[in-house]
């Protein structure tokens, strides 16, 4: 079965993202589309902890420990950047002025209900950050992530069994078999890797799709 | 005259009592104000809650007060990084308790306090093992969580340069926590890198106006740091 590498997954996503965006690209793979966005597009990174106009990482030397994303990882700021707080931040993200979001995640379900936060183990010490945050509140909210499990289990569940992140908040799927948005009358896809029909993709999926612009049978 | 420099940071602390709630600016160790964190653990007060975003890297900072066991409850979104081992086992062992909150409603929590809001809701965290229990309601076909501000009794925050009228400019993303959490403490105390004249700040530039603030001590900054890559949020 053909996959798509990560990096044509954060190509794929970069390709959707308009020029003038307002973005936040979540911790892990999504970080990997900052380094696919189209040159001839002027797109700004918003980094919750308090940046628009995140730049790439410094050169080996020229680190700041006061210029970090929300990773904790060194960053720089790009000319026409800003700094802010905490509440600002996350009313920028809560408020509905980003234009996108890009998360990974655990499970997302037919409804677009998001799971990335927490695996629900007894033994897992929760964190969440701005996870919820950035479920509910970028005007698309982009998920990134493999389709099936390492155990081959679909990712793209009728119901979230993981905890959930945010309800009915995911726009458009991108995993390396296929492009699915989640629309009022279900799964559509999009796109599908090459040699990948719409029977077998379901298959694996364990859930209903249609191809986008096809209207489902009645 | 009005100044609220202090000489020491064991001096700005010096009446955190048993008991308190005291947030801490910072975002990992950006923004988080070591040197008071210092002086604290030495003054030594017992069953504090602490407001954070974090709960400690490595062994210094805010992970040095929890080993020391002055912490009784937490107050944070993101607890669990690659290097939160002292939180990690305080937890385990059950000697710390954890309040878990999205990042934005700890932050709008902290400003609402500040802010003398009582209560609002918030889209954030609506369906979730976050907001079990709390109000609901539908605004405009919207679900939204009822939430509480978060006060404290202290504060402490740190800054770029500040003033004896206790105005503060921060430095890149450090800034984070600090300006709200300076609005929503009895008493916030700045640890500033560089204590200047009152002509010195541009009143235009000032982010936390002095009214916020009740102490501020220099600190000047020590060898430069380099970031660590830690864990997530």
């Amino acid at each position: 079965m053909n996959r798509y590498t990560r990096e044509q997954m954060a190509a794929r996503v970069a390709r959707d993202i308009p020029n003038g965006a307002y973005v936040n690209l979540g911790i892990g793979l999504p970080t990997m589309v900052a380094n696919h966005l189209p040159k001839d597009r002027e797109i700004i990174l918003h980094t919750e902890n308090g940046l628009l106009g995140m730049g790439p990482a410094p050169e080996p030397g020229a680190e700041d420990v006061d210029l970090i994303n929300a990773g904790k990882q060194p960053v720089t700021a790009l000319p026409g950047a800003s700094f802010f707080h905490h509440a600002d931040s996350f009313a920028m993200m809560r408020g509905g002025h980003l234009d996108c979001c890009v998360l990974g995640a655990f499970q997302v379900s037919v409804r677009g209900d998001l799971a990335n936060w927490h695996t629900g183990a007894k033994d897992a010490i929760p964190a969440v950050g701005g996870a919820m945050d950035l479920a509910i509140g970028a005007k698309s909210v982009y998920v990134m992530m493999e389709h099936l499990t390492k155990k081959g289990e679909t990712k793209i569940v009728d119901n979230c069994t993981y905890p959930v992140t945010g309800l009915a908040c995911v726009n458009r799927i991108y995993t390396d078999l296929a492009v699915i948005d989640i629309t009022p009358q279900g799964l559509a896809v999009i796109e599908m890797v090459d040699g990948m029909t719409l029977p077998e993709l379901s298959r694996l999926s364990g859930v209903p799709l249609v191809m986008a612009g096809v209207r489902a049978a009645a | 005259m009005i100044d609220k420099i202090v000489p020491s940071a064991a001096a700005a602390v010096a009446d955190i009592p048993d008991g308190a709630t005291v947030m801490i600016g910072g975002f990992g160790t950006a923004g988080m104000p070591s040197e008071l964190i210092d002086a604290l653990i030495v003054r030594g007060p017992r069953e504090l809650t602490i407001v954070n975003n974090n709960a400690g890297n490595g062994d210094t900072g805010l992970a040095a007060l929890l080993k020391a066991k002055l912490v009784r409850k937490i107050i944070c979104s993101f607890p669990r990084q690659t290097d939160s081992y002292v939180f990690d086992a305080l937890y385990r062992a059950g000697d710390i308790e954890l309040e878990l909150v999205p990042q934005g409603n700890l932050a709008e929590r902290i400003r609402a306090a500040g802010a003398g809001i009582g209560a609002f809701f918030t889209p954030t965290g609506f369906g979730t093992l976050l907001a079990e229990g709390k109000e609901t309601r539908v605004i405009d076909g919207r679900n939204y969580v009822l939430e509480y501000p978060i006060r404290a009794d202290f504060a402490l925050i740190k800054a770029l340069r500040g003033d004896r009228w206790g105005n503060l400019v921060y430095r890149k993303t450090a800034r984070n926590f600090g300006p709200i959490m300076a609005s929503a403490a009895k008493c916030t105390i700045a640890q500033v890198r560089e204590i200047v004249n009152l002509v010195d700040l541009d009143p235009e530039a000032v982010v936390t106006p002095g009214i916020f603030v009740k102490r501020v001590v220099e600190v000047p900054a020590a060898v430069k740091l380099v970031a660590q890559p830690g864990a997530a949020a």
